[in-house]
């Protein structure tokens, strides 16, 4: 069976003309223009299917998944694979692990939801993402919930923050949704926000660690800060503010303070948490839709229009500003469908530039001008070693008890919280999710995840004895494989093998069999097509197949030189990172 | 972008984010023996410098060499003997020897400790009061107390920070290493998050291959290494194609790291068989005596901070018969650990810290279940110290006929931490980087302290 030809001169980039499809390409288009700056070539199929996989699903594409894209034939397969991929039930893990980071879903100090809270507020999150919530009902439910942490996850919310203070939970909301910091802000503008977060109450009950979080119309007023007395004393509609009195029969309204200016009157009665949420999910507000169109952004395409994107504040100009207003239009005209700038994104010319960059200045980076590579986060980066070996990781949590233990099949996306164990996702930047930034996630490359990766007995035990690698090297050394196990393995590895080659010659060309797969001449370019299929998501080229095959020969023992292979491409940054 | 050899790059500035991280403290699951973490804590930089205020020029010492008794040892049975407490105390444990320091005696089991006696002082008044391992070795490692919300570094982890940075630490080697797992209950780093995690090893010294994780992988040669390299290099059609990336440039540069450590000369440091067989012998043919070796042959090489941590000392039932098992092993491996750093002049620089979260009830609990069992105790503990400026041969403090208080001269971690700091020129009050800009000192001021009792001057 001979290999494809891969197609020249590298397997990442087409030469097709890049011409604008929407606005989207109009915009960054223009702007590259303007600066003088050449975009990179559009991104080949291959890349194309492997990056989008990785960026809507947060999972590899198999071997088989690859093979039937890259033979599809169709004019529109792109589109049609986006709209597949927006479906499937990994969408809402990958997203809500996004999320998660964001909002801040963890079981243990600081943040300390404990874990059935944990999974309650990862449920909430991962359940509204797959059912499409509109985002203006998401974040509003968030902010207006009542209710136990067990129960309704999104109470969640007002316990994920370093203080349960009005000012700790407003800096909270400022930074998830309206993508600032509002430590930096002036006093005055921050405690007159957290006057609306002034009205919630804690309380346990009888089940252990379980905690009522509600709108409390009776808590006592507290000053919040000198500033906000001063801003009450200074405001025009307010008579200068008194000393705090305890609850009288009717208090008085609760005077807040809206981040763009607008004072309110909030009558007691009122949660001031919806007033001020429905302030939030305006169309008109300058922060909210802004957030989210420029945070999806910069997860697609590695960095905001404004960035960092949470760090929106009028010195941080976007660079794009007629990019980020086309998204915001389309997300209100769209009723806040988070899928639907997804969709608009993902289809665009600009996210299906190469990643080989034709302008390598930063400038080019920050305006778009080619796909930046990425490391692969670390729970995409085990899952997909995972897939390609056929093996699972064990998580569990010793601390806090009750004891945590996950299923073994669960992919390491789908975790719902950060306190989980695990020294490969804390190794490769796994965030703690202590702060809800953005940049707490790290996707840096250290030498000690290097070696990590070229030598640990965890990736050495998956690369040589992952059922599905096992499977494949048997073809081509099996007298060492079968002779060196025990009989009751040996059973077992028989019986997986058989159906994983199976599985393997219909991944190819479903015209294989096994006495072809084991001819002696045959064998490095199959190993080599299998391989570069499951893990790289492409046929070799003729240049990389010589390689291999060179490999091969010069390498005494058949099975060592597969499984070097196999170590050669899990540890090349074709494989680490998206591109 | 986060690597040893970008200083350039300023904290922030760009994509991808620097690791910001974790703020671990009591509780904090563990970290696998696989997690090597040596590159973060050497690009403390990535940070913003931590103002690199290292170094008094009155440092004494260069290295540490932390033997955590995990679990916690008592000291009735080790370094603070009670023969007149009657057996109701010492068990079977009433013969306490003396040293080769007049008026010093030590326990028992520990007779090679006995003749080292000159080289290490004795803190028999050691205190926190805390009964419960997270909190208390949370206390004994920080020297900060819990509770207000941080969680801060342990000692290892500050070392590395000022002595471990690349303005002063060349080594390949990372600069804070620990033998052979981590803590696991909490984290080492604190709030430094992944630039405050030591490499830890995992594998065992005492077995013909030390298989130090992610640096000597079982059945790969040298040669596999080595030909596994070039196909690797061979193969990256992508780097090839893309040319230069700042991503790509930090990936080349991590690995070229990883493989000084994989096949340089840095990765030797853990093979053994280096080693004179006799000297190996003498250090005990076990994990801890090699562990001991190891550890003087990093701090030879200029690593800042080892920890050891030895288990199995959290002795709740057969309390004796294991100490008849451990205190030889540990007996052998320190007292061969102390005479070799001195024979090769290196006790000088070299701080030898010996200790557990607490110590163990006085009194022994013969009742079932414990059936001759010591439970835990923090109102009175001994450490032991030697080298790198600490003086030997003298006992600090003293606790009551039946060890049970502190008698004489109270020391709390925050005294005993801070000595070290201040042997290893390391500022007290120099600022710590927090993953939100928080001030946090490297030791508690006097008010969040608590009660002190003065830093180990009778013996510095």
């Amino acid at each position: 069976m001979a290999a494809p030809a891969a197609p020249a001169p590298s397997p990442y980039e087409t030469d097709g003309l890049l011409m604008p499809k929407g606005k989207i390409d109009q915009y960054v288009l223009a702007n590259l223009r303007r600066l003088n700056i050449q975009p990179a070539n559009l991104c080949s199929d291959e890349v194309f299917l492997r990056r989008v996989y990785l960026d809507v699903i947060g999972t590899l594409p198999t071997a088989q998944e690859a093979e039937e894209f890259l033979k599809d034939k169709g004019a529109d397969k792109r589109r049609a694979l986006i709209d597949r991929l927006l479906q499937r039930p990994e969408f809402a893990d990958y997203w809500a692990m996004r999320w998660s980071d964001l909002l801040r879903v963890r079981a243990e100090f600081p943040i300390n939801l404990w874990p059935n809270a944990a999974q309650a507020y990862h449920r909430w999150i991962r359940d509204s993402i797959r059912d499409n919530m509109p985002y203006d009902r998401f974040v509003r439910e968030m902010l207006t919930a009542n209710g136990s942490n067990f129960r309704v996850g999104q109470v969640n919310f007002y316990r994920a923050v370093r203080s349960k203070t009005p000012i700790g939970i407003a800096e909270a909301v400022a930074l998830s949704f309206m993508g600032t910091r509002a430590d930096k802000w002036p006093e005055e503008k921050l405690a007159g926000m957290a006057q609306c977060f002034s009205k919630i109450s804690y309380k346990p009950t009888a089940e252990w660690k379980e905690e009522i979080v509600f709108f409390d119309p009776r808590k006592p007023p507290t000053p919040i800060t000198n500033a906000l007395v001063l801003a009450a004393a200074t405001s025009p509609t307010n008579a200068p503010a008194a000393a705090p009195e305890p609850p009288a029969v009717s208090p008085p309204p609760l005077k807040a303070l809206f981040p763009d200016g607008t004072s309110v009157a909030i009558p007691p009665d009122r949660d001031p948490r919806a007033v001020f949420a429905d302030w939030l999910i305006t169309p008109r507000n300058p922060w909210f839709a802004t957030t989210v169109v420029n945070r999806l952004w910069a997860w697609l395409l590695g960095r905001g229009i404004i960035h960092e994107p949470d760090d929106i504040r009028p010195d941080n100009k976007p660079v794009n500003p007629e990019l980020l207003a086309y998204l915001e239009k389309e997300l209100v005209i769209g009723k806040y469908d988070i899928r639907h700038i997804l969709r608009l994104i993902l289809n665009s010319q600009v996210y299906q530039l190469s990643s080989v960059a034709k302008s390598k200045t930063p400038e080019a980076r920050a305006n778009f001008a080619s796909y930046p590579l990425r490391r692969l986060e670390a729970e995409v980066l085990i899952d997909a070693l995972n897939q390609i070996t056929g093996t699972t990781e064990k998580y569990s949590s010793p601390v806090p008890e009750p004891f945590t233990f996950i299923p073994e099949d669960q992919r390491s996306i789908a975790l719902p919280d950060s306190s989980i164990t695990s020294s490969f996702l804390e190794l490769f930047g796994r965030p703690a999710r202590d702060t809800g930034l953005q940049m707490e996630r790290s996707s840096a490359t250290t030498p000690d995840q290097r070696l990590y990766f070229l030598n640990s007995s965890h990736i050495q035990g998956k690369i040589e004895d992952g059922p599905k690698f096992r499977a494949l090297f048997q073809t081509v050394a099996p007298d060492r494989a079968r002779g060196s196990r025990r009989s009751g393995d040996n059973e077992k590895y028989n019986r997986s093998s058989k159906r994983d080659r199976r599985d393997r010659d219909s991944d190819r060309r479903g015209d294989s069999d096994d006495r072809d797969a084991q001819a002696p001449d045959a064998a490095p370019a199959n190993i080599a097509n299998a391989l570069y299929l499951s893990i790289l998501s492409r046929f070799p080229t003729q240049d990389e197949l010589q390689a291999v095959t060179e490999y091969a020969e010069k390498t005494p023992s058949k099975r060592e030189a597969a499984i070097d292979i196999a170590w050669a491409l899990i540890n090349s940054p074709e494989f680490l990172y998206r591109h | 972008m986060n690597h040893p050899y970008s200083p350039d790059i300023p904290p922030f500035a760009d994509h991808p984010a620097p690791r910001l991280t974790r703020r671990q403290v009591l509780g904090r699951g563990a970290q696998g023996a696989a997690a090597l973490m040596l590159a973060d804590s050497w690009s403390v930089r990535a940070f913003g410098a931590p103002a690199a205020p290292n170094a008094k020029p009155a440092a004494k010492a260069k290295s540490v060499i932390q033997i955590w008794m995990w679990g916690g040892p008592c000291h009735l049975d080790t370094f603070d003997p009670k023969p007149g407490a009657g057996k109701d105390y010492c068990g079977p444990l009433d013969k306490p020897i003396p040293t080769n320091v007049d008026g010093i005696q030590i326990g028992q089991l520990l007779p090679e400790l006995a003749k080292q006696a000159d080289k290490y002082s004795i803190i028999r008044g050691m205190t926190h009061g805390i009964n419960g391992h997270e909190t208390a070795s949370y206390m004994v490692q920080t020297g900060h107390r819990p509770g207000d919300g941080e969680s801060y570094p342990t000692a290892g982890a500050v070392v590395a920070l000022f002595k471990g940075n690349r303005d002063v630490y060349k080594g390949l080697i990372p600069p804070y290493i620990v033998l052979t797992k981590p803590q696991g209950r909490f984290s080492e780093a604190g709030f430094l998050g992944s630039r405050g995690k030591p490499f830890a090893t995992g594998g065992d010294p005492s077995q013909t291959k030390f298989l130090v994780e992610g640096v000597v992988a079982q059945g790969i040669t040298e040669e596999r290494q080595q030909s596994r390299r070039s196909l690797l290099g061979r193969l990256n059609t992508l780097g090839q194609s893309v040319g230069e990336d700042p991503e790509l440039i930090a990936a080349s540069q991590a690995e070229k790291q990883a493989y000084d450590l994989i096949l340089g000369d840095a990765g030797k440091v853990f093979d053994l068989s280096q080693e004179d067989k006799a000297l190996r012998e003498r250090y005990g043919n076990n994990k801890f005596g090699q562990c001991c070796l190891v550890a003087r042959r990093l701090v030879e090489r200029g690593v800042p901070y080892v920890t050891i941590n030895y288990e199995g000392w959290d002795t709740h039932k057969g309390h004796f018969q294991i100490m008849t098992r451990k205190l030889p092993e540990l007996d052998k491996g320190m007292a061969t650990l102390l005479q070799d750093l001195s024979d090769r002049g290196l006790l000088e620089s070299t701080i030898v810290w010996w200790g557990g979260e607490f110590s163990r009830t006085p009194k022994v609990q013969w009742e079932p279940p414990w059936n001759g069992g010591r439970n835990h105790f923090g109102k009175v503990f001994s450490h032991v110290v030697a080298g790198g400026g600490f003086k030997g041969g003298h006992v600090v403090g003293s606790s009551t006929e039946t060890g049970e208080e502190v008698k004489e001269r109270p020391v709390y971690p925050v005294d005993l931490i801070g000595s070290i700091y201040d042997l290893l020129g390391i500022d007290g009050n120099a600022k710590l980087p927090h993953p939100q800009g928080l001030a946090v000192t490297v030791m508690p001021g006097a008010a969040e302290a608590g009660t002190t009792g003065g830093k180990l001057k009778e013996i510095m």
